[in-house]
């Protein structure tokens, strides 16, 4: 019988896992994965803090658990709870019931429902996303039945952000467009508006009536305090407007591969969120049903255990500390190696990855004389730097900008 | 008109401030959504304080005590688990040990076409992920293509394929007078399909009638598909579950892969590994040879991709675990037998009791289906009747789950339905 997909193409490749297939094949012992979008130790090891193990343990000892269905929006505790981490324990809006959560398979699902949702519900089709973002933004929104459309972001002259361009794109969208807001951390460029600049693009978006899509993947991760990397978010909740916001579990608890996230939408009033939250419930159950208990059991019980929490925020700020660290060191190496060019953006830059400059010509030559695995945009992967691995990263970024001067 | 200018100014500001909708939320006319029929019937459960309540619209097993159940080899894998391994993302088409083993349980321990790497496989979020990238995916290489449902089956089957935007259409399957299967009628429907059409197939433990085809049957349909070119896409949520024997409960894919058809599958783990709340499951696709199995799998892979990235990892490693160990597989399979023996068990006492209180009507169908369902014949005023009057709980098409039974209720339920019917 013939098949029925006998035309089927293969898809392309995965642009970024390609990097670590290719990694995977070098036999170099120099060699060195700075695409990897995943915390690394010091050591170059993934890392299960250890709030987590201690709450794995509590959960496989409860003999009294059972592995049934959640309900279709998902544990309820950890949905109130990862309302307030991203809104404030006395946000008004979860005083006033204003936000309907549900439990989505970290910041991906918790866009794709969200997107879902708009796609059914709002009269604007259109999202605009920062140029560059995450690759996999286009394909959620795409997916989900929305058109997109770009806003300038990155200003690779500067290698910082480009306000104006911003504040133009913007200001020219249609009233009421979508518009998707890296909520700190930037991913790939690294780039944060400042809180002074994120104030006049909470104006600029509220007199045009834009409704603003937080993804919010690396709270705590970026400053180290959470507090902090949720400023903007609560800068538009505090001015009663409405936004949808992505939440992921994944970096900041390293609950990666358990897909541990919510998705918020604060509304303007609490019967509003109770008729939101029961369409997205239709919008979940054909999709996936309800969502996976283990990941979220395990953050929910951190997150309601308060010597759990606060281990918690003191093994977060390690990692965004030894991010921090890789930055420095980075910087110190390249200009003690006098590298030609301006490399502050380094130090200036937030987050897991950097946006070094390179072109890709510059990366594959890196990859290719230094065993170096990046993707070809130029972003590296500071999670993937150790101390030890520096120097030979700041030998091959050297190379690359001074051959054939 | 200097005042003028200072009032149009301070409302300026206050438009650039609070933006020109401040005042109505977006979302005023979204409407209320309808309740879920089958959660409400939990939630009216759960409230009622009569002692005699008896659940049984629940879709979850439950032991003789009708307490929920967590396998000892899944608490046995989990203690293997725990603080082992990384929590790192699985591969966008998930866990492949998970998926290697699970597909043997499919297609068979030692399937050719396993061997030639023919199936495009991906882990999903159990069988309603299994559906739904299914879905999205015939929608996307079959645009123009329809998909026929059985009337009736599990309600969220039409939600699936409505989102993937997959127009659908209907196939008989169940005969309310035989509270059998409407064999003749449903072999007409697939005759009468144009030549290529997908057909949705429940492989055994058909949800919510309990109806399954005989063998005999199941070839019949098998011939019938294959004459017309159909594409037969099997939803098997409740394999070892219906007659306690994985092997016998894949006899329909079985026939279909021996009649040539390249067929795709929903595998779930949520009832035979009560693995529910972990959402485990695969979708397969049966392809020409291993260059078609590897473009497919990467194509259901972008449909992953902007859904969930990669799929969960725990469920999955628990699956693995089990699945891989010789030892931890054994027991597994007897504790599906288990189950499966104790629902089997209880069709027997519920019948035997309708009998014996002298019920005028027949209930051979009661044993006769099979699974964790059985479509009773009830109508909605009798169930409603059972609910107030009996404080019995279960969807008003008269679905009684039998996993909901236990040798403590079933007389009284028994006694209840024999009220309501003679």
């Amino acid at each position: 019988m013939d098949s029925v997909f006998a035309s089927i193409v293969q898809a392309p490749e995965d642009p970024i896992l390609g990097v670590t297939v290719a990694y995977n094949k070098d036999p170099s012992p120099n060699k060195l994965n700075l695409g990897v979008g995943a915390y690394r130790t010091e050591e170059g090891k993934p890392l299960v803090l250890n709030v987590v193990r201690k709450a794995e343990q509590l959960l496989v000892n409860d003999q009294s658990r059972v592995k049934e269905y959640l309900p279709i929006l998902g544990l309820a505790e950890f949905n109130k709870l990862s309302a307030k981490l991203i809104l404030g324990d006395d946000s008004p809006a979860i005083q006033e019931n204003r936000v309907a959560t549900a439990q989505c398979l970290s910041g991906t699902g918790s866009l794709r429902v969200g997107a879902e949702f708009l796609a059914k519900h709002y009269h604007q089709r259109t999202i605009y996303i920062p140029q560059p973002s995450w690759g996999n933004h286009v394909k959620v929104f795409t997916m989900a039945g929305l058109s997109v459309k770009n806003y300038r972001y990155y200003d690779p002259t500067t290698r910082g952000l480009n306000f104006q361009g911003l504040l133009e794109d913007l200001g020219a969208a249609p009233a009421g467009a979508i518009v998707l807001l890296h909520a700190c951390a930037h991913n790939p460029t690294g780039v944060d508006p400042t809180v002074e600049q994120w104030e006049q693009i909470r104006q600029s978006m509220r007199s045009k009536g834009l409704l603003p899509f937080f993804d919010s993947a690396y709270q705590g991760f970026a400053s180290g305090s959470l507090d902090a990397d949720a400023q903007p978010v609560r800068m538009f909740v505090a001015d009663g407007g409405e936004c949808f916001i992505a939440q992921s579990y994944a970096k900041n608890m390293g609950l990666y591969g358990e897909r541990v996230g919510a998705l918020s939408i604060v509304c303007k009033a609490a019967d509003v969120a109770s008729r939101v939250e029961s369409q997205l419930k239709l919008v979940i159950r054909p999709m996936y049903s309800n969502p996976p208990i283990h990941g979220a059991s395990i953050a929910m019980t951190i997150l309601k255990n308060s010597d759990m929490y606060n281990e918690w925020k003191i093994e977060l700020k390690a990692m965004a500390d030894r991010i921090i660290s890789m930055r420095k060191q980075l910087f110190d190496a390249l200009s003690a190696k006098g590298t030609p060019g301006d490399w502050s953006h380094i130090i200036k830059q937030i987050g897991m990855f950097t946006f070094t400059g390179l072109d890709s010509d510059q990366v594959a030559f890196m990859t290719k004389e230094y065993h170096i695995y990046m993707t070809s945009d130029g972003r590296i992967s500071m999670a993937g730097l150790s101390s030890k691995t520096v120097p030979h990263l700041a030998d091959a970024i050297h190379a690359a900008v001074t051959r054939g001067c | 008109m200097a005042i003028r200018r200072a009032m149009s100014g301070r409302i300026m500001d206050r438009t650039a401030v609070f933006g020109a909708r401040y005042m109505s939320s977006w979302w005023r006319s979204v409407q209320p959504a309808p309740k879920d029929p089958i959660l409400g019937v939990t939630e009216a459960f759960l409230a009622d304080q009569s002692p005699d309540k008896v659940n049984v619209g629940v879709g979850a097993y439950r032991d003789d005590n009708g307490k929920p159940v967590v396998l000892e080899c899944v608490r046995e894998a989990e203690r293997k688990i725990a603080g082992n391994l990384n929590m790192e993302y699985l591969p966008m088409g998930g866990s492949v040990k998970m998926v290697e083993e699970t597909l043997k349980l499919a297609y068979g321990e030692n399937s050719e076409l396993i061997k030639e790497k023919r199936i495009a496989a991906v882990q999903a979020l159990s069988g309603t992920g299994a559906c739904r990238l299914f879905a999205d995916f015939q929608k996307r290489f079959f645009p123009d293509s329809q998909i026929y449902i059985p009337v009736p089956t599990w309600a969220n089957h039409h939600n699936i394929w409505r989102d993937a935007q997959v127009p659908q259409k209907t196939y008989h399957y169940y005969h309310p007078e035989s509270k059998g299967l409407d064999f003749a009628a449903m072999i007409d429907d697939i005759k009468n399909a144009p030549n290529g059409s997908f057909f949705l197939l429940h492989a055994c433990a058909h949800n919510p009638t309990g109806v399954d085809p005989s063998e005999e049957q199941w070839r019949e349909i098998s011939h019938h598909i294959k004459a017309k070119g159909h594409f037969a896409f099997f939803d098997m949520a409740y394999q070892g579950f219906a007659s306690g024997d994985p092997e016998k409960d894949a006899k329909a894919i079985r026939i279909f892969l021996e009649d040539g058809h390249h067929i795709g599958i929903a595998q779930s783990y949520a009832k035979n590994m009560g693995l529910y709340g972990q959402r485990v499951g695969c979708l397969s696709v049966l392809c020409e040879d291993e260059k078609q199995a590897v473009a497919v799998k990467s194509q259901l892979q972008q449909l992953a991709r902007p859904m969930y990235s990669n799929p969960p990892v725990h469920g999955a490693l628990i699956v693995s675990t089990i699945l891989s160990d010789p030892d931890l597989k054994k027991q597994w399979l007897k504790e599906v037998k288990v189950m499966a023996d104790r629902i089997i068990g209880m069709r027997t006492a519920l019948r035997g009791n309708l009998e014996k209180l002298g019920s005028p009507l027949s209930w051979q169908h009661i044993t006769n289906q099979i699974g964790m369902f059985c479509y009773s014949g009830l109508t909605p005023e009798q169930v409603d009747r059972l609910t107030n009057e009996f404080h019995i709980y279960m969807t008003r098409n008269g679905r009684i789950s039998m996993a909901g039974v236990t040798t403590g209720n079933v007389k009284y339920l028994a006694n209840a339905i024999h009220e309501v019917t003679k």
